[in-house]
């Protein structure tokens, strides 16, 4: 398991990045936590001919306040934005979903860039961001354009980022109130990939949930808004979500596949217990009030 | 000379024997000191990397090496003809079982390919990154042929022959029958009928498999650093093959990160860096990568069973019937065959009850998959699960308490000596007096109620009781008879240096579990001297006396005796020696911390480091007629008995969540009973470490495989093992009936562990579902599986 050669850099500034990215493109990786990427390498699953390491680049690694929003600099590590103040208090379901990211160890390393970057279909941040509402900064040399979380994730390991592109930023919009998120998941082990997860953010009062962004990770390609279940959910009572109403719509929205930890019926059937565990949590937190 | 003082030695008030004491080697290997094979970087050493088969079951047509002998730091590309010319081939059978067979099987594969992962071609490069690279340019041309995969499939008519030279694809099958199973059938008030799974998995070593071969030309000699479980084994078998002497190879075996049954096995690509090595003539390396590991590394326990057994209405069991089938991979593994799990299978199974009526069938057939073999407790954890999954169905078909058909129905702890139906001797077990313990210990009726009361909150929990037998400290019978090289006596060498300090040489090996601990406090005690005046050396075929190296739990019991031996031979000759010196009579003298004593007072006559002193530098002072020997060498096996059967139960409390599948375990319990204790928290470690390898061949682990004989699952993100965070707190307690075969009275305690830990939880969770009419038989049991069984999916 030795990765096939690479020429590596470690560029001391973001403007000196972009450049070796704007001239190595397709050829050039990203090196942040190395978390993912690394295995892939030595696996050789994945080759490239220049690896650029970001983690010198320390103006990636903040996490700041703004006006409406908390803007996490895209080498900030898991564990930074588990222990983060600002995190707790302005976008809770990061907080919650994270602890369920791999180990201790992992989380030292790993970034929320990275998780990003990657778009492992299987990863909590990703759905998190798309349930936020957040946005990412993506930079490129002399240039930035900014995308929705939503349009960022276009396949199995794909995303809307360039080759000539570095994910800088990701701009995450505070919380309002009366909002509440739930974060849950299921996985064979409490360290190991998610079969099934849901990540959810929504305007919750005592008669009902509204403005609800709830997003599955583990079935689909991509993270995926769960559209009909929303809708379901938003035209009820809180209380009083029809059951088969709510199944038939998540068979509609999700479309999990099998793979050696579960087949596609139990990620199904696990979409059903997590969605009803959301709205429990729901009618719960409403209740503490 | 014998010195009738000194007979109880060993359980004196200061003996170690029985005492916790400290690992001399966890501090060096806590500090990163440890020296483990891919330590070892000789001058001229070259790195081999191998083109392992894509394909379950491919026709080689072509093999084009061209690109790969240019690209950068290569230094040979080699097939498997070539390593034929200077690795001869084997077969994997042994003669005690009878009707055996299996195919040549060659360092690197000839012709074809017959699992996912054997290797075909050698790359040696400078280093292991270039030999990588430059297996990318090599071209093979393959004809994909037919696979085998299902084990059953695999006997029938249109069935693919993977070695035409064997006729069918069936390796062995024996069958057993004992009393009259007919007529307990036939009276039998229930008679309940069951498949069991076991599905395959494999024993991931911390340390994978690393080997460096050095051959030096210019004296004949080959020296072996290896990653192993045997070393005297490994070094017959490699003279053999690679045609040299014995004493001119030598295996060292330093440091070992695991090794659970999967280092006792001769494997191919070990053998090609062995051959290569001797081609070259310089040091080869060769560390496997996790993703080999799991495609070479023996696989075990793939297994279906189907049960019978019959139960009257008052909970005697009257018979046990099983018709077992395993599919071990395209080759028999060498030296110690594929066919010991099914043996074992076929006589434990339900060897701790009274009945004497059984019957039974093992089959054991070839399939394209990796070659399964021998892993930790090879073969109980099927027995166990099948014998007491069979005891709880016939204590739920009478609706009988799993604990009271078990108090019924295991043989009786005045019963002994006995054997069991399928003829296994018994010498001493503690089944009642076992299970009695952990009845207390988990708090059996006290479960009970909050079970009750949890269930009318809709919360499902259960309890599973497994009992156990285990073989232990093997004889002769195992192997040696077999015409394998593998000893099942052990020998030790002890010496006092001449400023009274002892060396220890010993067979067995460390692998982490602590055996030059035991093996110290043996001699230590045996002796008379502290701990820290002692140095263990094994794993070195030219400095060890020969020995069997560490595996079927034998190093406690086995090697265990022979430190003590040692240890009491060269006291006598300590004190013969001091006799001489202090004018007395060496029956009034005894060793004790470092000092020769009065036996009668204690008082201290004279430390060793005079005695050192006077044999080495001054012998001028001793009679003319009179030479001291401050070395003895002992050796042991045991004869009576063909095993050292140990017992014990397990019991477990676990929480089923109905709606995942997913269970928490509320408490796990231990008793066993390996006879003597000679360090209770390596033995409680030994069973921990043994129920974490059980949890996960029981709930996790699976090596899963497609249709066309693909792994599927060979990294350690999609191979589950268990973390810290899946397994609970695990309580361990003892019944002491020590073994009267040897001194020590030490039984093995490695495997105990893993053995009965499926069985309580498959129990455990079928006494949750119960309610609600769902049973699993299937190992691992996963959510799905679990789901399944209760139709939520």
């Amino acid at each position: 398991m030795k990765p096939a050669p690479f020429d590596y850099v470690k560029p001391a500034s973001l403007e000196e990045a972009l450049e070796l990215r704007r001239r190595h493109g397709a050829e050039s990786a990203i090196l942040a936590g190395g978390q993912s990427l690394v295995p892939d390498f030595n696996q050789r699953l994945r080759s490239t001919e220049t690896v650029i390491d970001i983690n010198g680049l320390s103006a990636l690694s903040s996490i700041e306040e703004s006006q409406d929003m908390i803007s996490l600099g895209a080498i900030s590590r898991y564990r930074e934005i588990e222990t983060s103040a600002l995190v707790a208090e302005h976008a809770p379901l990061l907080k919650m979903a994270i602890p369920e990211i791999g180990s201790p160890a992992i989380r030292n390393r790993g970034t929320i860039g990275g998780s990003v970057s990657m778009a492992d279909p299987g990863a909590e941040l990703p759905a998190c961001l798309c349930a936020l509402g957040a946005n990412f900064e993506l930079a490129r040399a002399g240039s930035k354009r900014m995308i929705a979380a939503q349009n960022f994730f276009t396949g199995r390991y794909e995303t809307a980022l360039d080759n000539d592109e570095i994910l800088t930023r990701i701009d995450v919009p505070k919380n309002r109130v009366g909002f509440r998120s739930a974060f849950h998941e299921i996985a064979r082990r409490k360290t190991g990939y998610a079969m099934c997860g849901v990540a959810a953010h929504g305007k919750v009062t005592h008669q009902s949930v509204q403005n609800l962004k709830m997003v599955f990770f583990g079935t689909d390609d991509t993270p995926m808004l769960a559209v009909n279940t929303i809708s379901v959910i938003e035209g009820c009572a809180i209380n009083d979500v029809p059951p088969a109403e709510l199944d038939a719509a998540l068979s509609e929205d999700l479309h999990p596949s099998d793979d050696t930890h579960g087949s596609a019926k139990l990620r199904m059937h696990y979409a059903k217990v997590l969605t009803r565990r959301v709205l429990a949590q729901f009618v719960s937190a409403h209740g503490e009030e | 000379m014998t010195n009738a003082s000194n007979d109880n030695h060993l359980f004196r008030p200061n003996s170690y024997i029985g005492r916790t004491v400290p690992r001399p080697n966890a501090k060096r290997l806590l500090n990163g000191r440890g020296n483990y094979t891919d330590d070892t970087k000789l001058p001229r050493m070259v790195h081999v990397a191998f083109l392992r088969s894509p394909y379950a079951h491919a026709r080689i047509n072509k093999i084009d090496k061209n690109q790969a002998i240019k690209a950068p730091g290569v230094v040979a590309v080699v097939d498997g003809h070539d390593i034929a010319e200077v690795c001869a081939p084997w077969v994997g059978v042994l003669a005690h079982l009878e009707g055996m067979k299996s195919a040549e099987q060659h360092a690197l594969a000839i012709e074809k390919a017959s699992w996912e992962g054997e290797p075909v071609v050698a790359i040696v490069a400078s280093t292991r990154a270039l030999a990588e690279d430059a297996l990318e340019l090599i071209k093979v041309e393959w004809d994909i042929l037919p696979v085998v995969t299902d084990m059953e499939a695999a006997l029938g008519e249109d069935a693919e022959i993977i070695h035409e030279s064997l006729g069918d694809n069936l390796a062995w099958r024996r069958t057993m029958d004992a009393g009259d199973v007919g007529a307990s059938f036939d009276h039998a008030a229930h008679i309940i009928e069951e498949r069991y799974i076991s599905n395959r998995h494999t024993g991931v070593c911390p340390e994978s498999r690393s080997i460096v071969a050095d051959f030096n030309s210019a004296d004949d000699q080959m020296t072996i650093y290896q990653s192993t479980q045997a070393p005297h084994m490994m070094q017959s078998l490699f003279a053999k093959h690679i045609g040299l002497d014995t004493h001119k190879v030598r295996v060292i075996c330093n440091d070992v990160g695991g090794a659970y049954g999967i280092k006792v096995h001769a494997y191919p690509d070990e053998f090609a860096t062995v051959a290569l090595s001797y081609m070259l003539g310089r040091p080869v390396k060769f560390v496997a990568d996790r993703r080999e590991s799991f495609l070479s590394d023996i696989h075990a326990r793939d297994h279906r069973i189907d049960t019978r057994v019959a139960v009257t209405a008052n909970g005697e069991i009257t018979a046990f019937e099983i018709d077992d089938w395993t599919g071990v991979g395209p080759y028999s593994a060498y030296p110690r065959t594929s066919a010991m799990e099914a043996l074992q299978v076929l006589n434990f199974t339900g060897g701790q009850y009274r009945n004497r009526n059984y019957k039974g069938r093992a089959t054991v057939v070839y399939q394209n998959k990796t070659p399964m073999s021998q892993y930790r407790a090879v073969g109980h954890p099927i027995v166990t699960m099948i014998t007491e999954g069979m005891v709880d169905d016939a204590a739920r078909a009478i609706g009988m308490d799993p604990l009271e058909i078990r108090r019924r129905n295991l043989i009786a702890d005045d019963a002994y000596p006995t054997t069991s139906a399928s003829g296994l001797p018994f010498e001493k077990l503690s089944h009642q007096a076992s299970l009695d313990k952990l009845e207390k210990m988990i708090n059996y009726a006290e479960l009970r109620k909050d079970q009750a009361a949890a269930r009318e909150r809709g919360v499902y929990r259960g309890i599973g009781i497994a009992t156990f037998i285990e073989m232990t400290n093997p004889g002769v019978a195992s192997y040696g008879v077999g015409g394998a090289p593998i000893t099942a006596q052990d020998g030790a060498t002890v010496r006092l240096d001449a400023n009274g300090n002892t060396t220890v040489a010993i067979g067995v090996t460390e692998q982490g579990q602590g055996s030059e601990t035991i093996v110290a406090q043996c001699v230590a005690s045996a002796l008379g001297i502290t701990l820290d005046s002692i140095k263990v050396i094994t794993g070195d075929t030219d400095v060890t006396p020969y020995g069997g190296g560490t595996w079927g739990s034998r190093g406690a019991g086995i090697a265990g005796e022979a430190a003590v031996q040692a240890g009491k031979a060269l006291r006598e000759n300590i004190l013969e020696v001091a006799a001489i010196m202090l004018q007395t009579d060496a029956d009034s003298l005894d060793i004790c911390e470092n000092n020769v004593i009065n036996h009668r007072d204690g008082e201290v006559r004279m430390p060793l480091s005079e005695i050192g002193r006077i044999c080495y530098f001054r012998p001028d002072t001793l009679p003319p007629d009179f030479q001291a020997e401050l070395v003895a060498t002992r050796h042991y096996v045991p004869r009576q008995y063909p095993f050292a059967f140990t017992n014990g139960v397990q019991g477990c409390y676990i929480e089923v969540d109905i709606e995942t599948g997913l269970i928490a375990f509320k408490k796990y319990c231990v008793v066993e009973d390996c006879g003597r204790v000679i360090n209770p928290q390596l033995v409680d470690e030994q069973i921990r470490g043994g129920v974490v390898q059980g949890i996960g061949g029981a709930l996790f682990e699976e090596c899963r495989y497609n249709d066309r004989g693909e792994l599927l699952n060979g990294t350690m993100s999609n191979y589950l093992l268990p973390t810290m965070t899946d397994v609970p707190d695990i309580e361990v307690a003892h019944i002491e009936t020590p073994t009267s075969e040897s001194e020590l009275g030490a039984k093995g305690a490695g495997e105990a562990g893993t053995g009965a830990a499926a069985a309580a939880i498959m129990n455990a969770i079928n006494d949750a579902l119960s309610p609600l009419g769902g049973k699993v038989t299937q190992q691992p049991f996963t959510p799905e599986r679990i789901l399944s069984a209760i139709g939520k999916i």
